[in-house]
């Protein structure tokens, strides 16, 4: 049994510890937000948060995060209030498929967590790892400067 | 349209499964086909929704497939319109795939173009019903009252009845024809045209809309299939012994071997079935299987390009003839002659395929997110011995959000494998592909190679032109003797050329297909529109004139072209035969006009700086592009780009802004980074790290020009990408004089 405790739910899960986390959190706690797009840690889609850190959870064994305290998407929000990130996302109309905005969400999450006010170039180095096929990156950064303020206003 | 209903609230529950509201509306759609299959749409009998509930919630049933584009807004979007309803108040539902729903087949950028009367109709149809219901209860006539935000009001005394409020009296009114009800002036839109709350936008930034790789059912299996690695290979011989004994594999499986043609069908392999996702991946890498890899193991893309571009440089297959081009003796310093190569692409769209299956008795259920739901069910009843005509309801098609197609997802071969697979087990399955997967088994782009030469004339225009384009034909998957561009692929910026040039000649050669051709955003514009983009730059270059004012020379006099009277018998116009649609040269010429005047193109650069510009006419829309880049010892920087799109009437402008962003951004990978190739049968490439698509860092500024117009909406999901990247190439020979004629750029140059 492995013990891990996503979005402050705990979970205990019997499960190969060599299991990458992304199919535990899809599979066994049926949370689908967090998305699968490349399995080798290229693409970003599969962006949780470990202990506050962005991980790719598609390279992350359960055995490296047993104990941790785990946030997907579906934890980002406060109940009904978006996270300022998701709200960003709606008021810019970032997402088209959608697909990897789960992934790019909790990226620009964790940087504004560590980086209040980023620069474009910061930006970009920190969110370069999530790829978007849609080509939603300009909006991206407008949103993620939109956070900024927002949270920067909430304090 | 034959029928058009109200629906008893019972036969909507059942037929849609939604929570019904007290007025329903269903109406018959015209059946139009998706590229060239209109045989396999079945026959409408009842379709279209809207519903509304007694509190006055609207719920509209969006019949087209959502991937990324909008159309979950912009249908519901031209039905409130005509509805007059509350925008604040509407919701939208995906349909299931179902003949009842018209035409569902979502490609060739066509929802809006080939839809938009009748989808307004709806709207109509429903509004003038409840305003009969109110004139019925005020004792008034129709023409006395008047469908306002949400509520009908009584022209006389301002009184208001509100939709909710009429709903059930409506329903019970008969449905007046669709012809016989009065649609909106464009000049009183108060939603089309205008940027509305984008409708499942929340869901998505929640992480709770379902995509076809969502789908979870108790006791369900997942499966991970290791197929042939050269197309129409087949399994020898495998032995799953130790797949078997990974914890979690429930069970292996061999799919059956189809053969040529490969159609949309799966391609065969042996799946691996478990409990839960990584316990099938890691049981298939314990698979050993021995391949007969068939006779397609012969490609290799580095000789078949040689042989495309040597076809590209004889003499051919005439598709377009005007005067006599051959008995023209070209002055060779005054000949532009040019041969562009294009390789294979892939859609590489972020969500890999999936589908979900389950057989109990008789009925079969698939959840998978498509293009092509309609294609997919009739595929399922072939799959399963069903009856088309008798069997229909024996398969439920549930369809959910993709996460990116790009036309990948217009072919079901994984929805069929995971009906193969359920039918097989006898449990509910779900078919996940792995990136490597989805690289390795796609429907990719065509490899081609386009060849030009013209003669620059004393006007700095041309009078002389020939041009050739050779390329596996798309056909080849449904008809394995297929061995040539179709008219309707010759049709897409390469035969339909709108230049005024007295002697043309228009040519395709044959050629053999070796790996799964398919639709890709925007089909052959890609190598047609390059290639004509980046020569249109080559003459101007050659008569030292502007690439703007060559682009105005060879179109020449504004006119209406007819394709068919200009020498090109087999044109189509992507599916459109009015008069309205026909290509206009004033439009063309104003596109181009206004990019360089939006863009700044023609202004001066700095050192080892240029613009390139292009411009192409696809799926009724008029698209130019700029783009600006810096070239220093041989490494490319792409510093802006610019998008001018005409597509006529525009219903929700943020999602053809965001279609033209995406449309640069996939033309940016195209030209610069990817490709994929092929040895001995195989392809090589296998995820981002080979075939890379652009990445935030590497995009620079963007800009979408709008141009305003109310002639007939014209294509957005794909027209936006035709023009990027030949103004890619031409602005990288403008900062540079360096001439790219074979993509992807960083073959020579760095990038």
């Amino acid at each position: 049994m492995i013990t891990l405790k996503v979005n402050n739910k705990t979970l205990s899960l019997d499960a190969d510890p060599s299991m990458p986390l992304l199919y535990a959190i899809r599979d066994l706690a049926q949370l689908t937000g967090t998305k699968f797009g490349c399995g080798v840690g290229q693409c970003g889609a599969c962006t949780v948060h470990v202990d506050g850190t962005p991980i790719r959870s598609c390279l992350t064994p359960l055995s490296a995060v047993s104990g941790k305290s785990i946030t997907t998407i579906e934890g980002l929000a406060d109940k009904d209030k978006l996270h300022p990130v998701q709200a960003a996302w709606v008021a810019n109309n970032v997402p088209q498929c959608g697909y990897c905005q789960s992934g790019q969400m909790m990226s620009a999450a964790a940087l504004l967590a560590q980086n209040a006010s980023p620069s474009d170039e910061e930006i970009e180095t920190f969110m370069q790892g999530n790829i978007c096929r849609c080509g939603t990156y300009p909006r991206i950064k407008k949103a993620i400067k939109q956070a900024a303020v927002s949270i920067q206003e909430a304090k | 349209m034959s029928s058009i209903e109200n629906v008893s609230r019972r036969n909507f529950l059942k037929t849609t499964g939604l929570t019904g509201g007290a007025f329903i509306l269903g109406v018959n759609l015209p059946s139009m086909g998706f590229a060239g299959n209109a045989a396999l749409s079945e026959q409408a009998s009842l379709g279209y929704f809207v519903s509304i509930a007694k509190d006055g919630a609207v719920d509209i049933i969006c019949h087209r497939s959502e991937m990324g584009q909008g159309i979950l807004t912009s249908v519901p979007q031209i039905i409130a319109e005509e509805l007059e309803a509350d925008w604040n108040k509407v919701t939208a539902t995906l349909a299931r795939g179902d003949s009842k729903y018209g035409n569902q087949s979502t490609g060739g950028s066509a929802s809006i173009r080939n839809f938009f009367q009748y989808t307004r109709q709806m709207g109509a149809i429903a509004r003038d019903m409840l305003e009969q219901a109110a004139a019925n209860k005020w004792k008034v006539d129709k023409k006395d009252v008047q469908a306002k935000n949400h509520h009908v009001v009584n022209k006389a005394n301002g009184k208001k009845l509100g939709f909710g409020e009429l709903a059930e009296d409506a329903a019970k009114l008969p449905v007046p024809a669709a012809e016989s009800v009065k649609l909106k002036a464009n000049k009183d839109f108060s939603l089309i045209g205008k940027d509305v709350n984008l409708l499942g936008q929340e869901k998505i930034v929640r992480g709770t809309a379902t995509y076809a790789q969502d789908i979870q059912l108790p006791n369900m299996l997942i499966a991970s299939i290791e197929r042939p690695p050269v197309v129409a290979g087949q399994v020898k011989s495998f032995d799953a012994t130790e797949a078997k004994k990974v914890p979690g594999v429930v069970d292996v499986v061999q799919l059956k071997y189809r053969g040529l043609p490969v159609n949309v069908k799966p391609v065969s392999g042996v799946a691996v079935l478990a409990t839960n996702t990584w316990a099938a991946i890691e049981g298939r890498k314990k698979l050993s299987i021995e391949w007969d890899h068939g006779e397609n193991a012969v490609h290799n893309t580095e000789s078949y390009k040689k042989e495309l571009v040597k076809k590209a440089n004889s003499k051919g297959i005439v598709a377009r003839a005007e005067g006599d081009v051959y008995s023209h003796k070209f002055d060779d310093s005054k000949t532009v002659e040019a041969t562009y190569t294009v390789p294979y692409h892939h859609h590489m769209s972020m969500e890999t395929p999936a589908a979900t299956a389950v057989i109990e008795g008789d009925k079969c259920t698939v959840w998978s997110g498509t293009q092509t739901p309609q294609w997919g069910k009739g595929l399922i009843m072939e799959e399963l011995g069903l009856n088309p005509e008798t069997d229909s309801d024996k398969v439920v098609f549930n369809q959910t959000l993709m996460g990116g197609a790009f036309g990948r997802k217009g072919k079901n071969d994984f929805t069929l494998e995971a009906v193969e697979l359920a039918k097989a087990t006898g449990k509910p399955v779900k078919v996940i592909w792995s990136r490597e997967d989805d690289v390795k088994h796609g429907f990719y782009h065509s490899i081609a190679a386009n060849y030009y030469k013209a003669e620059v004339t004393k006007n700095k225009s041309a009078d002389n032109w020939i041009q050739r384009v050779v390329h596996p034909p798309i056909g080849w998957i449904f008809n394995d003797k297929d061995d040539r561009p179709s008219d309707g692929n010759l049709s897409q910026s390469f035969a339909d050329m709108p230049f005024n040039v007295k002697n043309l000649s228009c040519e395709t050669q044959k050629i053999s297909t070796h790996v799964r051709t398919g639709w890709f955003r925007s089909v052959h514009n890609i190598n047609n529109a390059f290639a004509m983009g980046c020569f249109v730059d080559e003459l101007a270059a050659k008569a030292k004139i502007s690439t703007q004012q060559m682009w105005m020379n060879l179109i020449g006099p504004d006119r209406q072209l007819d394709l068919k009277e200009e020498g090109f018998e087999g044109w189509s116009n992507y599916g459109q035969t009015s008069k309205s649609y026909s290509p206009d040269t004033a439009r063309m010429k104003h596109a181009i006009n206004f990019i360089v005047e939006q863009s700044g193109a023609d202004k001066k650069t700095a050192k080892n700086e240029g613009w390139g510009i292009s411009y192409a006419t696809s799926f009724n829309s008029y698209a130019a592009a700029a783009t600006k880049v810096r070239v220093v010892d041989g490494k490319v920087d792409v510093l802006e780009m610019h998008t001018a799109i005409d597509c006529g009437i525009v219903i929700t402008p943020d999602r053809v802004k965001s279609q033209m962003e995406g449309a640069m951004i996939q033309g940016l990978t195209m030209a610069l980074y990817s490709e994929i190739t092929v040895k001995d049968g195989i392809i090589e490439q296998s995820n981002f790290h080979d075939y890379p698509v652009v990445r935030i860092n590497q995009t620079p500024e963007l800009f979408v020009h709008m141009i305003d117009s109310d002639k007939e909406p014209g294509g957005v999901g794909e027209p936006g990408l035709p023009p990027i990247m030949p103004s890619i190439a031409n602005a990288i020979f403008h900062a540079s004089g360096e001439r790219v004629r074979d993509l992807p750029v960083n073959k020579v140059m760095k990038v």
